[in-house]
This record gives structure tokens, sequence and C-alpha cells, in this order.
């Protein structure tokens, strides 16, 4: 009978229906502003926070940077170069802040010469600047420089085939650039004595025993005359160059004085060259590290730059797969509770008690040649990372399971899944995700820590890490700080910044936690 | 109480079973290191491999690393320290890390309950605020950068510490001279446990300092330096010297960073150097003590609560 009439009802077609009040008027007053949920409502708390919105500016900022340079920068983590190594920070923009890749060094009489004589065929000079001249207890001068760190490069040999010489020639011809250098007259014997020999252009003092071979001829004044000492030869196209030739390459007073462009070897041709414009020949641009360089010649800038890709990826991914097995195992166990919670929680406190390093270590021996190094690191930080929000969200669950309106929902029908999902998860909400958020600073902090370690290894396949970086850059601490400093100074602020956004985001969702620091 | 401590304990030894059989397992199931080094007979360290029972299923090999444990062996040194004692040579480098943590450890305390509770004292004032920003930054900014910058202007800018510390040979544990070239060590380590114990000390005493009880003695006459020392910071110390009781248990562990920066011959550098020679030996015995002090640092501080605070019951739900 009942049925009866319940299924009479089921079906009921849409136009019987009719609204009763239509036509009279409501006085209910319209609501004003727009509802706020809780998500806008710890937005709008959020953005009170000054420091935190800088910081979470400053790490997107920083995360932009970690996206757009490896795209942009001719560097690349492969890119190395073996003669622009430990560069100096130098910004064209900005040189005049002192960003300009030189540095104050001390040299002797041999020293500033030589430095002084590089570039200065074309009329520059290595040696920017001398800050001060100096003797010591013995009278021996000593000069304070100012000396650019690219171009204190200056020359080097390099050893063509006969096809590359011919393109390197026709180049010069074409853009008008002069590449190839005259050979010093001795260039068989300061190849082999000195790796910079290609800069010993200029006459040395034969007085060998108290300049160490290697300073300049010198007025009275005491600086430094350069009197030039190619090699040189009756036949202007010796070593088959016929391309451009270098101011005051006329032939000499006989006419036929030449000087000598390359010699000839085994393999083709020894040249000698300008390395700024040959590396702009090889590359397609100019030398210009924003912050230097390394001890393999790698560009600082980009390699953080991937480094920092490397780990946000890393850190993310790890975040949002600890946020998903957290907060299932957590409903799971706070959900259901008993013996199930007992299980499980046993097992999360084992996991949880396994040092990570000793977990990064298996998966590193064991998986990181099957699937490489940086997939079985994320392994490593899933196995036991999850355990800190799983716990949150159990105690939320047990906060939150015997409440009234639970009780309700549950009376209504609801699934356990819709208990879960709709409500007891959503009230947590809050606190998962800022405890997700710091999941991030603290996976780039352990990641780094492990390559600098050297437990994990991230460089090889092109890759690199923070912590590689920082361990390339500790033997240089004393004398070419900046290798290590920009890693160092890059991590800092990722953590400072994620540190304030997070307290800002905890503030945000739980306003009663305010100020307190854990 | 008493049956709550046996729990804990029977349930730290299962844990530490599981923990110890999950990584011998997984340790065992790697390849043993090639033999090819320089100088080596290889048929000799076969032999020896299978003298030793590295041939045999795992499970027996499980059951004697039970039965030589017992006996304070910890097998041979495989790829460094070669034949030497495993347990040796970690007893010889133990002292290391603990030295250097004794004393970072001890300048740390005073100064980080000082800082603390000034902040405290001050709170929402400027000395608060400079405090809390100091701690802000030395915690977040990571220990190596601490360190690097430590090493930079102290042995390097200053040249006033020598960059490696003491050898034992010199000089005693307890001595100026090693006390002098663990200096820079122990201050980045003291920065971050001074930091960290910070922000706890004023979290917690400025929590305490707005309870009810206090403004009742100081209603009572009592002063305001009387009634923070005999009222607020008994209370703040519950939660406060079990966090320094973990801080002295995990002394014992040594710090892998701050060992591998100023190379400190600690146990760190043991671990690091058994993970990238491959030294199983070396390193199960680093797994074991590094899960045991982990356990047992988490008991330590929950005991402890039971012990300091007679009102908090111990297993009560």
């Amino acid at each position: 009978m009942n049925e009866k009439i319940l299924k009479q009802y089921a079906d009921l077609p849409k136009e019987k229906f009719a609204l009763v009040q239509s036509g009279e008027k409501i006085s209910d007053k319209k609501l004003a502003t727009k509802p706020i949920g809780s998500f806008k409502d710890a937005m709008i708390r959020f953005r009170k926070n000054k420091s935190s919105v800088a910081a979470a500016i400053i790490i997107l900022i920083l995360f932009l940077y970690s996206m757009i340079v490896p795209l942009v920068s001719p560097y690349d983590v492969s890119f190395r170069d073996g003669y622009y190594k430990m560069l100096l920070p130098r910004s064209e923009t900005f040189a005049f802040l002192g960003w300009d890749g030189c540095k104050v060094q001390n040299e002797t009489q041999a020293g500033y010469d030589y430095l002084s004589s590089i570039g200065y065929e074309l009329g520059d000079s290595a040696v920017k600047d001398v800050r001060e001249v100096y003797q010591d207890a013995k009278g021996t001068t000593y000069y304070k420089l100012y000396v650019d760190s690219y171009d204190k490069v200056g020359f080097i040999y390099v050893d063509l085939t006969k096809a590359e010489y011919q393109a390197l020639q026709k180049y010069q011809n074409e853009n008008n650039i002069q590449v190839i250098y005259p050979l010093p007259a001795n260039y068989k014997t300061d190849f082999i004595a000195v790796s910079n020999g290609a800069n010993l252009w200029y006459e040395l003092q034969s007085d060998a025993a108290s300049n160490q071979g290697m300073s300049a001829h010198h007025d009275e004044n005491g600086n430094p005359v350069f009197v030039p000492n190619y090699h040189t030869s009756s036949n202007p196209t010796r070593a088959d160059y016929e391309s451009l030739r270098i101011e005051g390459d006329n032939g000499g007073a006989d006419g036929e004085t030449w000087y000598t462009y390359a010699a000839k070897n085994q393999s083709g041709y020894r040249a000698r060259v300008l390395y700024r414009e040959y590396y702009h020949y090889v590359n397609g641009f100019y030398p210009n590290h924003l912050l230097g360089t390394n001890q393999h010649g790698q560009d600082i800038f980009a390699c953080l730059a991937y480094a920092a890709r490397l780990s946000f990826l890393l850190a993310i991914s790890v975040s949002i797969i600890n946020f998903v097995i957290g907060i299932v195992y957590g409903a799971i166990e706070g959900y259901y509770g008993g013996a199930v919670d007992l299980i499980l929680e046993r097992i999360s406190d084992i996991l949880y008690n396994v040092p990570f390093i000793v977990v990064a270590t298996l998966f590193q021996m064991h998986l990181a040649n099957k699937v490489g190094p940086l997939v079985s690191l994320l392994f490593a930080f899933v196995l036991t990372g999850w355990i800190g929000i799983a716990h949150r969200v159990r105690t939320q669950f047990y906060r939150f399971k015997n409440q009234e309106y639970i009780l309700a929902a549950r009376t209504l029908g609801a699934s356990d899944m819709r208990l879960i999902f709709r409500h007891i998860l959503p009230n947590s909400l809050g606190t998962i995700i800022t405890a997700t958020v710091l999941i991030i600073p603290g996976v780039i902090f352990s990641e780094s820590m492990l390559s600098y370690l050297g437990i994990i290894s991230l460089e090889t396949s092109g890759l690199t890490s923070i912590g590689t970086m920082l361990a390339n850059g500790q033997a240089y601490v004393s004398t070419f700080p900046h290798i290590i400093a920009v890693p160092s100074v890059f991590i800092s602020l990722l953590e400072i910044s994620f540190n304030l956004f997070g307290n800002g985001l905890r503030d945000a969702f739980n306003p009663t936690l305010r100020g307190a620091d854990e | 109480m008493g049956k709550y401590v046996i729990k804990r304990l029977i349930l730290m030894v299962f844990t530490f079973l599981i923990i110890l059989t999950m990584c011998f397992v997984l340790i065992k199931l790697l390849p043993l290191p090639a033999v090819k080094s320089m100088g080596r007979d290889v048929k000799l360290v076969l032999a020896r491999r299978e003298a030793m029972g590295y041939n045999k299923p795992i499970l027996v090999q499980y059951g004697l690393y039970w039965k030589h444990l017992f006996q304070g062996d910890m097998g041979l040194g495989e790829q460094m320290y070669y034949g030497l004692e495993v347990v040796d040579v970690f007893f010889t480098k133990l002292p290391y890390s603990v030295v250097v943590n004794l004393y970072s450890i001890l300048m740390a305390i005073p100064l980080g309950l000082l800082f603390g509770i000034y902040a405290a004292l001050r709170k929402n004032h400027w000395q608060d605020h400079v405090v809390s920003t100091m701690v802000m930054l030395f915690i977040s900014v990571p220990s190596y950068v601490w360190a690097f910058l430590v090493q930079y202007i102290l042995c390097y800018k200053t040249g006033w510490f020598s960059l490696t510390v003491a050898s034992r040979e010199t000089t005693e544990f307890f001595s100026w001279a090693m006390f002098k070239s663990m200096f820079p060590a122990v201050l980045s380590l003291g920065i971050y446990t001074i930091a960290g114990l910070t922000r706890f000390t004023r979290a917690e005493l400025s929590e305490v300092l707005t309870g009810d009880y206090l403004r009742l003695a100081r209603t009572k006459g009592l002063t305001r330096s009387q009634a923070v020392v005999r009222h607020a910071m008994r209370n703040a110390m519950v939660p406060i010297l079990p966090m320094i009781l973990s801080e002295f248990i995990g002394i014992l562990g040594g710090s892998l960073i701050i060992e591998s920066v100023f190379a400190i011959p600690g146990i760190g550098a043991l671990f690091v150097q058994s993970v990238n020679l491959r030294d199983y030996n070396f390193f199960m015995a680093d797994t074991f003590f590094y899960t045991f002090i982990g356990l047992l640092s988490g008991l330590v501080i929950d005991l402890s609560y039971g012990f300091i605070d007679p009102r908090i019951k111990m297993g009560a739900r």
C-alpha cells in the first residue's frame, strides 16, 4: 500500500509544480556582500601579514628564476669552458657598482708586467687599476692591482685542423675581427714552460735570476715597456695565413719581416688566438657570467637555476605525493580506529624511526642504477615523509568523528567516503596544507645535504644540485668564495622565505595559533 | 607508570629489531663490492668472504650476525680500515663526535635559555622582536651555510682558528688546544641549538606568563622576578627539560654536515665514508647506532614528562 503511494509520487512531471509565493513581494533584505568561505577568509588574513606576503613573492621570484633561466640562458650544466674558470660575477648593466668581474690581487713586478701586457696588442689591459705600489723589507716591489678576471685569460694556443683554420680565417675576413694573433718568437719553448705562454708575446729581460725571467723591459720610471717579440718570417703567407694582420705588421723596415700567425704541426695548425674572440667565434656569444663560473668553467647563474629547478620539482612532487598518501592513511586510521588504527600506527611508527639518512642511502644503493638517482631519492622522501601529515589527519579525525553533525550526516545515509571527504577532512585542510607546504623547504634542504655529502650523486647526466654546487665550492672558500656563496645565499633565502610563508599560512588558517612558533 | 615504561620499552625493542632486520636484509641483498683494488689478492679476499659466511643464505647470516653481535663483534672493515674490527674503529671515532657536540651543547643551553627567558619577559617589545628575528634567521638558514660562514670568517679571513681538528696523538680531548681547534665547529653546531632552544623557551614561558596563577602570585605581593623564577619557570621547564635531555642524547649522533665541513673524524664522517666506499659492515654498525639513538631519545622525552611533572599521568588516555 505504502509503496504504491510512493510510486505514484515518484515520477511527477515538472509542470505540476508551481511556486507558491511567486506573485508576492519578498521583503527579505538581499545579501549585500559576497559570501566568504573559509579559504577566502584565510586569504584575507594572509594578505594582512606583510612579511608572509613578501616571502611568498620572493619564493615566486626564485621559482620563476629556476623555471625561466634554463630556457633562455645560453649556458647549461654541460657547458664547461677550460679557460674561463673561476670567473668573478659580472653584470654589464651594473658594472659601475663594482659588479664587474674584477678583483684586487697582489703581484710582483713580473706578475704586474704579465697582467698588464695581456690585451696590450689591442689597446687594452687586464689590469684595470693600480691601487698601490709598495715595497717589503727586502726592497722587493709589489703591486696591488685591480685585475679583470675575464681579460686575464688573454691568449691561448689552439690546435686546428686545416678546415677549421681556414674557416676561422674566413670568419676574420668577413667580420673584420682579429682572432688570430702572431706567435711569440719562443712559442715552442714557452708553450711547454708555462701553460699561459701564449700571453708572453713581449721581450723578457735577460736578467732572469732576479726577475723570475718573466718581467718586461722598463723605462726609467719603472713602467713596463713592451717590445714585441713575435716570430717573424720573410714569407707573409707562412703557414697558409692569408687574412687580417695586426697593426705594425707591414713587413718591417726591410719589407721582408712579416709576423708569423700559425705553425704547422702533425694534425694541422697551431695558432695563437685571442680567447675572447675565439670563444665568440665558437659559441656565438661573448662570455658574460652574471654570477661567475666555478672551477669547471660552468656558469653559476645557469647551474643554480638548473639545480633549483631540480630541487623545486623534486620537493613539489614529494609534497603532493605525501599529501595524498598522508590524507588517505591518516583518514583510514582516524576514521576506523580500533584494530585498524593500532596496526597502521605501528607500521608508521616503525617507518618513522628509521633514520632518514639510512633510508636515502639504501634506496640509492638499490634503485639508483635502475631508475636513476632522482627517482630513488623521490622514493626515499616519500617512504617516510607522509607520516607527519598522516598523524595530523588522524588527530583531526579523532577530534571530529564523534561530533553531532557527523552523526546527523550518517543518519541521513552518508557513506563512509562522503563522511571522510565531505564532512571531516575539510575541517583540517588548513593545517594539512600548511604542513604540506612546509615539506618543500625540508626536502630541498635534505636533498642539498645529501648531495653535498656525496651520498647521492646527481651530477651525472647533465644534472646538478645545490649540494653539488656547495661541494664544488668548498675547496675554494678562501680563494673564490663566490662559488660557494651563491648557492648558500640562494638556499638561505629560500628557507627563510618558506618559513615566513609557512608561518603566515598557519596564522591565516588557524588564527588562534597566531604568534606561536611551533 | 611502571607498566607504561615496560610497555614502551617492549615496543622500542620491537621497533628496533624490525628496523635492524629490514636494513640487514636490504644491505645483504646488495652485491658485494668487486675486489679489484691494487695490491689485494683476489683469491684471498674471496676465501675470507667465504669463511665469514658471506655466501650463506641471508637468514643464516642474520643468525650469525646476532650471534656475533652478542659477542661484541660487528665484523671487519671490508673497503676501509682493512681488517680492523668495526667496533674498535667505531669507538675511536665516537669521542670526536661526542666532544664537539658536548661543547656546543654546554655553550648552547645557558645561552638559549637566557635569550628565551629574556624575549619572553620582554614580549612584544623591541628586544623580543630582535631576538625573534634572529632566531628565525638562525633556524631557517641551513646549518652548513653557517658552517661555511664561520669557516670563512674565523679560519680564513681572520685566521684565528685552524682549519682542522687537533689530533688525539698530540693533545687530550678536554684540553685548551682541542677546544680551540674545535671551536668553529662547536660554534656552527651551537648556533642552531641556541636558536631552537630560545624559540622553544620563549614560546613556553610566554604561554605560562599569561596564566592566572601568576597574576595571583603578583597580587599576593611577590616581586616580578620572584613570580617568574618560582612559579613561571618551574612550569615552563616541564616541556623544556625533556628537550634539553633529548639534545644530550642527540650529542651521541653527531652531525654529518658539520663533521664533513670541518673534517672532524667522527662517526658522521665514518658513515659518509662507509656509504661512498660501500663498506657494509660499517654501514650496518652506523645504522644500528643511529636507529638506537633515535629511539632512545624519543623514549626519554616521553618518559621524562612523567618524572619531571608528577601531575602528568603516563599512559593515561
